[in-house]
């Protein structure tokens, strides 16, 4: 699965978790661009794009993530 | 909406929540506002999102209030002047295992020991309970407690004195007993909610160490939607009928090809075996006061011949109304709704053919559908949807098929005559007119205490009253009973004429709402004139004392035949009606002799 297609699908799940059609995450992306992005629904995004791509995150890389990149590269390694 | 409807795909809407939320707050929907306070012993955000969604889906926008992190018990003991403020309309306390404070630590320990712990443990809930009940008078959900996913002694745990899984079985009994001995006091059982789900998935350390929940989170929807299910029930937004579809539902086969002795249904096959069952746990709702109906594309003969089978455990007596034609389903579905004057929002349809379930849910989008490959999945479905979920039980459930059943069949029967008079005669009405025998008594006082719209002088009798108006000579007291071709109504009309030389004073007339427009008072005219007489009065003098509730009333005497002689300013009026040439007025019920069983 390359970058583009991954980016696509995730795109898809933010903008269903946070409600909002208009949102384009790129790998820059953290959550100090997303209005909705907080602790708590970080669980949901979180949860969600576990579902999107069968797979889950190890607890160190769920609260360690520093941006969009970082999750780009853990499903890059693991998703399906 | 559809989405939210059990089975779900909780994930999806656990993803869209905030799209779903959007289209149902937009929908148009009256709904009724409550506040509900969730006092949690973990993390609830997310399921308070997904309880919001499932709640306004069944009509209750709430409005929440959530403790601080884990202080369930902070704020309901010590109390809280930010949830004094909100002032709840209903208080959850989101409670788990992972909020056990007692269990049992050493395998050393005794049964005196483990008790005491148990007490302890339980103590602590008391507490949040008794103070909640003391600031708030409102309704109070508590989980109870799911079992543990580790058992270090396997088995053992379950029964041995210090196991765990046994402590908390133990617990959840003492929280039943409690629920069972206090109104307003509700248990969400996740007990069964997690061993539903499978332990396995319920449980997941992860979430509770990242997040702080105590279940996994692709458990929530599934607990929020259990939970909307009792709050609901607490607000009556349940559900009322079964609609049952007959062919390979309620039996296997079609009876219209098969004939009745084709049909499966019975101990012969397994596939029999499985409708018997099916049978047996709808007829189960209806104890529980669940009307059924059926919708069927049948002859309708066929269709009675089918629940006629020996092996038939529901009879075509238990169902209020039957529906078997070959008309739209939808149709007779509007049609039973509208007979039994219930919205097509609290029906439940159940068929085995997804296609009729389509085609209902497409006319009639309140009603909910069951389609199903076996009726395992069918009744399963029933179970988890929570359509039917019960919160208390009242002795009107108990009888409630009875009395829309016979309600319905007059209903039905009134559609089927072009004159009143025709359908009259048809319900094969019989009275059983008489004086106050002691058996009647209590009926008797009970009706005078408690009747208001038909009721012309609206006088009150205690019970002895009654009694000693029935002895005296200078009284005719009758009461009368009526019953049909579907079913007795019991004492419904009650008279009391006091004797003044050839004069009657009627002092009271009075008659249950429930048999008007049936000619009833005609029938108890009849029978006070012809004592009268035999008692040498020519005359009898009515009353009408006005109410707010009598109106229906005013003009009885009147279209009696009887002449008014006063209209007061107050609205009151005394009537008088020449006996001697009376002839009798009712022509549509029959009288019973004395002694004659009706």
């Amino acid at each position: 699965m390359n970058t583009n297609e991954i980016i696509k699908r995730l795109n898809e799940v933010f903008r269903d978790v946070f409600g909002d059609p208009s949102i384009s995450v790129s790998p820059a992306t953290t959550s100090e661009d997303i209005d909705d992005w907080d602790s708590i629904e970080h669980i949901n995004l979180i949860a969600a794009v576990e579902d999107e791509f069968g797979m889950r995150f190890k607890m160190r890389e769920v609260s360690g993530m520093k941006n969009v990149g970082e999750m780009i590269d853990i499903i890059s390694e693991r998703g399906k | 909406m559809k989405e939210l409807e059990y089975p779900f795909d909780g994930s999806s809407i656990m993803r869209r929540k905030v799209a779903v939320k959007r289209e149902l707050l937009s929908d148009g929907t009256p709904r009724i506002k409550k506040k509900i306070a969730v006092l949690g012993g973990s993390t609830t955000n997310h399921i308070v999102s997904l309880l919001e969604l499932f709640l306004l889906n069944f009509g209750i926008e709430p409005e929440f209030y959530q403790s601080e992190y884990n202080k369930f018990y902070e704020e309901a003991v010590f109390g809280s002047p930010e949830l004094d403020s909100f002032a709840p309309d209903l208080i959850y306390i989101h409670t788990t295992s992972r909020n056990l404070t007692m269990l049992p630590e050493s395998p050393a320990e005794d049964e005196q020991q483990v008790s005491q712990r148990l007490e302890e443990q339980f103590g602590i809930f008391r507490q949040v309970w008794e103070s909640l009940s003391q600031h708030f008078s409102c309704p109070v959900i508590q989980n109870n407690f799911e079992l543990p996913l580790l058992r270090r002694t396997g088995s053992y745990d379950g029964w041995g004195v210090t196991g765990h899984s046994a402590f908390i079985q133990r617990l959840n009994v003492m929280l039943s007993d409690h629920a069972r001995k206090n109104a307003s006091f509700y248990i969400h059982d996740i007990n069964y909610l997690s061993a539903v789900c499978g332990l396995e998935k319920w449980h997941d350390a992860e979430a509770w160490y990242l997040y702080k929940y105590a279940m996994s989170t692709s458990v929530i929807p599934d607990l929020a939607y259990s939970l909307a299910c009792v709050i609901k029930s607490i607000y009556g937004r349940n559900r009322k009928v079964i609609a049952l579809d007959l062919d390979n539902t309620l039996w296997g086969g079609v009876i219209g090809d098969d004939g009745q002795e084709g049909i499966e249904i019975g101990p012969e096959t397994a596939s029999g075996q499985s409708f018997s069952e099916f049978q047996r746990y709808i007829k189960g709702y209806k104890d529980y006061g669940v009307l059924l109906t059926v919708c069927s594309k049948n002859e309708e003969e066929n269709a009675v011949l089918g629940l006629e089978h020996p092996s038939s455990v529901l009879r075509p007596s238990d169902f209020v109304s039957i529906k078997a034609n070959w008309e739209q389903k939808d149709k007779n579905i509007s049609e039973t709704a509208e007979e039994l004057s219930l919205g097509t929002d609290s029906f439940v349809f159940i068929d085995d053919n997804p296609a009729e379930c389509a085609i209902v849910e497409g006319q009639l989008p309140m009603v909910r559908t069951v389609s199903f490959k076996d009726v395992h999945e069918a009744m399963y479905k029933l179970s988890r949807s929570g359509c039917f979920e019960v919160t208390s039980v009242s002795a009107d459930d108990l009888h409630r098929s009875e009395m829309y059943a016979a309600n319905a069949k007059r209903t039905a029967q009134q559609k089927n005559f072009s004159s009143y008079g025709d359908y009259l005669l048809s319900l094969e009405m019989k009275a059983e007119i008489c004086g106050f025998l002691p058996v009647y008594i209590s009926r008797i006082t009970q009706l005078t205490n408690k009747s208001n719209q038909f009721n012309l002088t609206t006088r009150r009798y205690t019970e002895n009253e009654i009694r000693q108006a029935g002895q005296s000579d200078d009284h005719i007291c009758l009461c009368g009973r009526l019953e049909d071709k579907f079913g007795d109504n019991g004492i419904v009309s009650v008279v009391i004429g006091k004797c003044r030389n050839t004069e009657l004073d009627i002092e009271l007339w009075l008659m249950s709402c429930r048999v008007l427009k049936r000619d009833m008072e005609l029938a108890m005219l009849d029978e006070l004139v012809r004592l009268a007489r035999s008692k040498g009065i020519t005359r009898i003098n009515g009353f009408y004392y006005k109410t707010p509730k009598n109106r229906m009333v005013s003009e009885l005497y009147g279209s009696f035949g009887f002449k008014r002689d006063e209209l007061k300013e107050n609205g009151d009026s005394i009537w008088h009606l020449n006996i001697n040439d009376y002839s009798n007025k009712n022509k549509v019920i029959k009288i019973k002799e004395q002694g004659e069983q009706l």
